[in-house]
């Protein structure tokens, strides 16, 4: 079916083009004779990872601990804000500046203060990705829990429904695209907060987080084992934003627009 | 016959000073069904919602002799107005659960109410699955699964087709017989509010104000031979004709 033939190139063709590119930079580094201390090629790469797997594994799983523990903190902690938010005009406005500010200052400049007042070093990394994954759960949720549809709200009046009732059947089923949308920008940024709090502490604690992985290693001059641990972040952020685009499509394929395939 | 409600002298002023509505007097009686016929801004949605409760008037007062609650109110907006994450049955079910009914108890009435709007089969159905006359059924089911005394119709089939809407006309006349409804309906067709209504309350606008009341002679189940008929077509011509009186007394009030 040529319907088919079409969906299996556009899953092809992103490999084709991978493939072609990992082959050029082997063949580039090859003929060039480029030293593995500048560039190591990736099959050299490859060699590296699976040498090094043991240690660069055990530190992936220390920096998707904190990954994972600062998404859960931002759905519970921007979720919980937005819906606070929702119940009224006037916390929204009193709290959603701070809120904007938390966001707009770059963490690399915060995590180092963070890390002096939290004596505990997880909890201190786990507080730096928290402040840059929960903002856009909470703007995104915010919105979606204030686009509810008017005459929906003067139905709920009609039938004299409850403060909870219009939240619970109204409110946050509205929400729900919204905050999945937000969760999925919100994955990545929780992995990119651990990394930045890992570099900034990495120098100043025993950390054995990935990005700490890559400290190391750049002061010895291992290229290739740099190259490794960011394959395994990179992969890591691509399974991370995989995942919740699962969970999105779970929770609505049976009725938003944006998870339902149109029938042509 | 103590009418179901009565509004006297109601007047609704928005606060950006638009004056949506003046000194409108108006008995609903039991059993009635009576349209709401007017222009754009004749204040004819806003009446509908100052019975509805959903806006309280400025000036006057909206009265149930009988206790708005023992009355019990269904309303259809111009929209299907659906939960789209529901489906049919759960659409249906949204006045019950906010009732505090169970699911089992729900069970029949939601059946029933789906049964009299023609959808007995569509209760497993997402809105977005569903033409918009169907969606309007839903609507309507939704508005009859409480089983309100007096039901409120805000242009409910202005966004359907000729076809679609004709169709929905004679099943709301069915539904009205059937279920002893009192109807309040808002349109600004002549042709629907003749063919459905008993009474004809003649709206025009800047402010917002009743210019003519008509009531309608024709028998209570109509059908197609009477939207063929000269008596339809007679009548037609004079609720257009105070509905031109309106709008020329509008034109020299503006």
């Amino acid at each position: 079916m040529p319907v088919d033939r079409a969906r299996v190139l556009r899953m092809l063709l992103p490999v084709l083009v991978g493939l072609a590119f990992l082959a050029g930079w082997e063949a580039f580094v090859r003929l060039n004779d480029i030293p593995v201390y500048v560039l190591p090629g990736p099959i050299r790469i490859a060699q590296r990872l699976v040498e090094d797997w043991g240690t660069l594994s055990d530190s992936l799983l220390v920096t998707l601990e904190v990954t994972f523990a600062a998404l859960l903190a931002a759905i519970i902690g921007g979720g919980g804000l937005a819906v606070l938010f929702a119940q009224s005009k006037w916390v929204e406005a009193s709290l959603f500046p701070y809120a904007v500010i938390l966001q707009v200052t770059p963490i690399v400049a915060i995590a180092p203060l963070i890390l002096i007042y939290v004596r505990n070093t997880e909890l201190a990394l786990l507080v730096c990705a928290w402040i840059v994954a929960f903002f856009p759960i909470l703007s995104n949720t915010t919105m979606g829990l204030n686009s509810t549809d008017p005459n929906l709200l003067d139905l709920m009046q009609l039938y004299r429904a409850r403060r909870w009732q219009v939240l619970w059947y109204l409110r946050l089923p509205q929400a729900m695209p919204y905050f999945l949308s937000g969760l999925r920008i919100a994955g990545g940024l929780s992995l990119i907060g651990a990394v930045v709090a890992e570099f900034t502490a990495g120098t100043a604690t025993a950390g054995t987080g990935l990005a700490y992985r890559i400290l190391e290693s750049s002061y010895r001059l291992d290229i290739p084992r740099m190259y490794a641990a960011l394959v395994l972040l990179s992969g890591s952020g691509v399974l991370i934003f995989a995942a919740l685009s699962g969970v999105s499509w779970i929770v609505l394929h049976r009725w938003h627009e944006s998870a339902v395939r149109r029938e042509r | 016959m103590t009418p179901l409600v009565r509004l006297r002298n109601v007047g609704k002023r928005f606060a950006n000073g638009t004056e949506a509505l003046r000194a409108m007097s108006l008995d609903i009686r039991e059993g009635g069904f009576v349209s709401l016929l007017g222009p754009s801004g004749c204040g004819k949605s806003t009446a509908l919602r100052l019975i509805a409760g959903l806006a309280e008037p400025s000036d006057g007062t909206v009265e149930w002799p009988g206790g708005r609650d023992g009355a019990g109110l269904g309303f259809v907006f111009q929209e299907p107005t659906l939960m789209p994450w529901r489906n049919v049955w759960g659409n249906v079910f949204l006045p019950l659960r906010l009732a505090g009914v169970s699911k089992a108890a729900a069970e029949p009435r939601i059946a029933a109410a789906l049964a009299s709007v023609g959808l007995g089969g569509f209760a497993k159905s997402y809105p977005r699955q569903l033409s918009g006359g169907m969606k309007m059924r839903v609507s309507i089911a939704r508005a009859l699964v409480m089983r309100p005394r007096l039901l409120l119709m805000d242009e409910p089939f202005a966004a359907l087709d000729e076809i679609t809407r004709a169709r929905l006309n004679d099943d709301l006349l069915r539904l009205h017989a059937a279920e002893k409804l009192t109807i309040v309906f808002v349109t600004h067709s002549v042709y629907e509010s003749v063919f459905l209504s008993s009474r004809i309350v003649v709206m025009a606008a800047r402010p917002g104000r009743v210019v003519a009341d008509i009531a309608i002679d024709a028998p209570a189940l109509r059908d197609e031979a009477f939207r063929t008929s000269e008596d339809y077509n007679r009548q037609c011509r004079i609720v257009s004709a105070a509905l031109r009186t309106a709008m020329g007394e509008q034109r020299h009030a503006g």
